[in-house]
């Protein structure tokens, strides 16, 4: 397992509004990072871009593997995964929520123990046969993190993963994250809390103008 | 009103003794009315699923169109069902008309703007974040389509069982490619519209009894899957 993310120069504009200028960073593998800065900075535009959800308007998002550049295809899409703000909830129970990403790679025959597994690591698997939909927010958030866990992918975009939680749930994420990062993946998330952002650890960014600035600690 | 009592008594009496004349035409109906619903269906719900994912030129107007024809008036398109069938029409070489199929033909045509227009409506109402999210978990574009469709899946049921309820009850479009014709061509509602003009009340008022209890019957259905589509609504 070795992706490595370079961003070059990317700049992002919505009708007459700049949100990214001139971003370059280079996200190493293994590594955690947390994205900070206030709403509205371009965060989540960054991360979207990182994640191949969105294209920039100049600019390069490249993968490296191995010092190999690989392509943007479906192949790489399936080597990372972006948990968004509000993750889309498939209509159907937890178990078929968290099997999704398996079935979609023709794995899903012998998928049960895996999004069992995953369900456990996010402390829901007493509900995997509830209809999904049902869920609290905290809840929907852990579902999230097993449906994107379920597929191992090697990066792991977080955007604002406790942004509509209460403080319980909050906790029990950030252990989360914390184990995920044990497990050698790459973590980049973004958060508008700096003091979840020193909890989590690792290395801290800001984005302040447009631009992506390594903070200092 | 002595007439009407007695008529609903013998129409009780059909329907109990199980009359082979009766089953027979709620067979022909249920037949018709049901392959003509899984033709529609097979390109209906395909046609909307595209207008409601895919952006193209055109797609406004195709939209526009196919809302407009979920009232086509059915006289008309059995006039233009029954040109085509007809032995001097552009398909009067199959010998269609007067057939069973010809009326499939007909019906088809009534049910497709329905599923289509329902279809890309449940499409549309399904939440862009469920395509992202689908995207994110490593979906191809073809998969990120079904998974839209799937989560459409109570809206475009729907559309299917609306398009059945509008079959069940046609008349117009066809009579006029039907031609009504005893044991081969006759369905519940040209018969009740031929008996109650012969004055024969219990003949009709027996089918007109079933394509009640068969219109009740879908519209629990559509309730039922509607029922079941609002927990994401009250979500």
């Amino acid at each position: 397992m070795s992706l490595e993310l370079l961003i070059s120069n990317i700049s992002k504009r919505y009708d007459h509004t700049t949100v990214l200028t001139d971003c370059s960073f280079k996200f190493e593998s293994g590594g955690i990072y947390v994205l900070t800065g206030p709403n509205g900075s371009g965060k989540s535009t960054f991360l979207r871009i990182c994640a191949l959800l969105e294209t920039p308007d100049s600019g390069e998002v490249k993968y490296c593997s191995d010092g190999q550049l690989l392509a943007k295809d479906i192949s790489l899409r399936r080597r990372i995964t972006l948990l968004l703000p509000k993750i889309g909830v498939f209509n159907t129970s937890l178990f078929n929520n968290v099997a999704y990403g398996l079935k979609i790679r023709n794995l899903g025959k012998n998928s049960a123990l895996r999004v069992a597994h995953a369900l456990d690591f996010v402390g829901l698997l007493t509900k995997k046969n509830q209809q999904a939909l049902t869920l609290s927010s905290g809840e929907t958030q852990r579902l999230g993190i097993a449906r994107a866990l379920v597929v191992e992918p090697e990066v792991i975009f977080l955007d604002e993963p406790t942004a509509s939680v209460d403080v319980r749930n909050t906790e029990i994420i950030e252990d989360i994250i914390r184990k995920i990062r044990k497990d050698g993946r790459s973590i980049i998330m973004t958060t508008h809390d700096m003091y979840q952002a020193r909890r989590i650890g690792g290395k801290l960014l800001v984005i302040k103008d447009g631009k992506i600035i390594d903070h200092p600690g | 009103m002595d007439f009407i009592v007695e008529g609903f008594a013998q129409a009780f009496s059909l329907i109990i003794h199980l009359d082979p004349e009766l089953l027979n035409i709620i067979v022909l109906s249920l037949e018709v009315s049901g392959i003509a619903l899984i033709v529609a269906s097979c390109l209906g719900v395909p046609a909307g699923s595209a207008l409601g994912l895919k952006k193209f030129r055109g797609r406004g107007l195709l939209i526009s169109l196919s809302n407009a024809f979920m009232g086509l008036p059915p006289v008309v398109v059995g006039l233009f069902v029954y040109l085509l069938l007809s032995r001097r029409g552009p398909l009067g070489f199959m010998g269609l008309l007067y057939s069973p199929s010809a009326m499939i033909v007909a019906q088809a045509i009534l049910i497709f703007p329905i599923v289509t227009s329902l279809c890309h409506s449940a499409v549309v109402s399904v939440d862009p974040i469920i395509r992202q999210a689908a995207f994110t978990l490593g979906a191809t574009p073809w998969q990120t389509s079904l998974t839209v469709m799937r989560e459409a899946r109570y809206g475009i049921l729907s559309g299917i069982i609306a398009g059945l309820g509008r079959a069940m009850g046609e008349v117009g479009a066809i009579l006029i490619v039907g031609g009504n014709i005893a044991g081969y061509t006759r369905v519940m509602t040209t018969t009740i519209a031929l008996e109650t003009d012969k004055g024969n009340f219990e003949l009709a008022l027996a089918l007109g009894i079933i394509l009640v209890i068969i219109s009740v019957l879908i519209n629990i259905g559509l309730h039922l899957i509607q029922r079941k589509g609002m927990v994401k609504i009250l979500r």
